[in-house]
């Protein structure tokens, strides 16, 4: 069944057709690989997704409903969560405030009840805390948990953001680029969290990355894009070998 | 040194880490009781004023440290409160009604100048708010029907379950009560989900968004929460003034403020406290330095706004944590004597960070 569905999406920056008319199916419990050379419109699927950008036409459908209309602050609620190609973290905050605020769509307490910090606001805090801490043991991060985003290094700043979106508890997890900036050792590590995440927390995921070790590693399957056009969708094998893929790679302006 | 052993969650959301803080606090509260006793008139006088401002500061920080709105109109936000207080007051209302109405109608203009300015950041906000206060300022000024214009605004004296509120003292302990309050108020949302979210709006408001986080309303919200707040402090500040003025409540007013916010601290609500007395305690050292300044420096105008400046930039440039911050490398450095490391107490470099989507 799909989870999510992108249908014939287009967006234009100027004369850029940064993505132009995408249309792709996820299915539930799968990991989704979106490569493709720099500019070729990855990111901006993303922002797309995560309703930052408006399309300028095509529609957008998770667990078959239409979200094409629904603002950005609420996509979280609906259990999508991402991370960011560049990071970004609260840099003046703890690492365990960044994940509670990814706490943030669970909230319930009103605010009055949050000035006066009611017995409900503690108990939900706990309950918060809770689960943030079950992320930080997942992801093995106990020894940062009260440092500054700003004095940690950025591997492990990577590593946070997966957290914080986990949090969330997302059904669907958007990761831009979770390779880039990781050592070799790293990127392996990532690639062992992103199968946990997907066998053992269920959650599906559709990654942008440059790394073909790792795509291949994790993903179900691939699809390539060029100028914001698909070029290609299939395994990650018969991606990678698509001649228009590598025309896209090899040749540059094919 | 103390090592602080974590057992239980728990110990993360109370208000204070340890028995000893504690300690601490409720001895600080019990000396700031009996001081009236011990101090001359003036020195009350002097430190009602820095509770009146300390207020004020933690409207400020709340929206400057906390959400990263820099707000050049607060001044206007505490004329609000302390025209409303007086009026109102004027009319025969009692303390226990003014005050708080004061806050709230102060914050309603809080919301009226949040909505229009949610698109704004940096500077662009700083001269929106900046024309806001001119144009209360103005009001102040022109709707004499009602503020007495230049001729000023009498504060009537209230009382206070049948007591006069008057004098050094009165002023001392009410504004001390407020200021505890609107602490408390603050340490509370601090750790709550609407503090976390105004944190994460000043940090990044692209992710603030895709964790969940309606910008539009919480900036509204810091805004008004900011606004209320400066309201009260208002309402202090028409008690502790006695005598309204129009002009009283100009951009240098707000300048102060933020040099509260700065000085003490981005981020913390402690730096409002050592801000305050900075602001407030530094025009009385300059009183009394001033006449043994070479070259006639000391009968200069514009000593006091320039040398707030200057402060403020020295601040920013060598010492972004403020006086909190600097504090707080002391006590390390005390507590970890002899084992010093020299980066502890380096400058730590803040980037600024861009705004960028991709
Ligand atoms: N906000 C924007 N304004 C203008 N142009 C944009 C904007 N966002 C993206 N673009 C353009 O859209 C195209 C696709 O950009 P996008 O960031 O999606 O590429 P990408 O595939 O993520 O590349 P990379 O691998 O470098 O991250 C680029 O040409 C980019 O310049
Ligand atoms: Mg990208």
């Amino acid at each position: 069944m799909s989870l999510f569905r992108a249908d014939d999406i287009a967006i234009r920056f100027g004369g850029i057709r940064a993505v132009d008319a995408v249309s792709f199916d996820v299915n539930e419990g799968e990991v989704f690989s979106i490569i493709g050379p720099n500019g070729a419109g990855k990111t901006t699927i993303f922002n797309l997704i995560s309703r930052i950008y408006q399309p300028s036409s095509g529609r957008l459908y998770f667990q078959d409903r239409d979200i094409t209309e629904i603002p950005a602050y609420r996509i979280a609620g609906l259990g999508i969560a991402r991370t960011f190609q560049n990071i970004e973290l609260f840099a003046n905050a703890t690492l365990l405030q960044n994940l509670l605020i990814g706490r943030h769509c669970h909230s319930t307490v009103g605010v009055l009840s949050q000035l006066v910090f009611l017995p409900a606001v503690r108990r939900e805090e706990l309950q918060h805390r809770e689960k943030a801490e079950e992320v930080i043991a997942f992801l093995g991060l106990e020894r940062y948990r009260d440092t500054l985003i700003a004095n940690l290094p950025y591997g492990v700043r990577k590593v946070v953001e997966l957290g914080r979106a986990l949090c969330i508890e997302p059904k669907l997890l958007l990761l831009d680029e979770p390779s880039s900036g990781l050592n070799v050792e790293e990127t392996e590590g990532m690639g062992f969290w992103i199968e946990d995440i997907k066998k053992d927390l269920g959650i599906t995921v559709i990654m942008v990355e440059h790394d073909m070790n790792l795509v291949r590693m994790v993903s179900d399957r691939v699809m390539a894009l060029n100028y914001g056009k698909v070029i290609a969708l299939g395994t990650p094998d018969e991606v990678q070998n698509h001649p228009e893929v590598v025309r896209a790679y090899i040749g540059g302006e094919g | 040194m103390r090592y602080l052993f974590k057992t239980d969650y728990r110990q993360d959301i109370t208000l204070w880490r340890h028995r000893g803080d504690l300690f601490w606090y409720g001895l600080l509260i019990v000396v700031l009781l009996l001081i009236p006793y011990v101090l001359s008139e003036f020195y009350i006088g002097e430190l009602g004023g820095v509770f009146v401002f300390a207020v004020a500061g933690v409207g400020m920080m709340l929206l400057a440290g906390y959400t990263g709105l820099i707000s050049l109109g607060n001044a206007a936000f505490l004329g609000i409160g302390a025209y409303t207080e007086a009026i109102l007051l004027a009319h025969g209302v009692p303390l226990v009604v003014t005050l708080p109405v004061a806050g709230l109608f102060t914050g309603l203009f809080g919301i009226l100048i949040g909505l229009p300015t949610l698109r704004m950041s940096g500077l662009y906000l700083a001269i929106a708010t900046l024309a806001f206060g001119s144009i209360v300022g103005t009001v102040f000024q022109k709707w004499d029907a009602v503020t007495g214009g230049f001729d000023g605004f009498p504060v009537p004296t209230p009382d206070l379950f049948g007591m006069p509120v008057q004098g050094a003292n009165g002023i001392y302990y009410l504004s001390l009560f407020v200021l505890v309050v609107v602490l408390w108020l603050s340490a509370n949302l601090l750790r709550t989900p609407l503090g976390r979210a105004m944190v994460a709006i000043r940090d990044s408001e692209i992710s603030a968004q895709s964790m969940g986080i309606h910008l539009a309303r919480y900036k509204t919200f810091a805004f008004a929460v900011s606004a209320f707040i400066t309201g009260l402090a208002g309402a202090l500040f028409a008690h502790y003034v006695r005598y309204l003025a129009p002009d009283a409540f100009d951009v240098l007013l707000s300048v102060q403020f933020v040099t509260i916010v700065f000085v003490g601290g981005l981020g913390s609500l402690h730096g409002v406290i050592f801000g305050a007395l900075f602001v407030r305690l530094l025009p009385q050292f300059i009183a009394i330095i001033r006449d043994d300044l070479p070259f006639g420096i000391g009968r200069m105008p514009g000593l006091e706004p320039s040398l707030f400046g200057f402060v403020l930039v020295i601040v920013i440039l060598f010492e972004p944590g403020g006086i909190y911050g600097r504090w707080i490398k002391m006590k390390n450095w005390f507590q970890a004597y002899p084992l010093k490391r020299r980066t502890s107490f380096r400058r730590q470099k803040s980037y600024a960070r861009s705004e960028r989507l991709r």
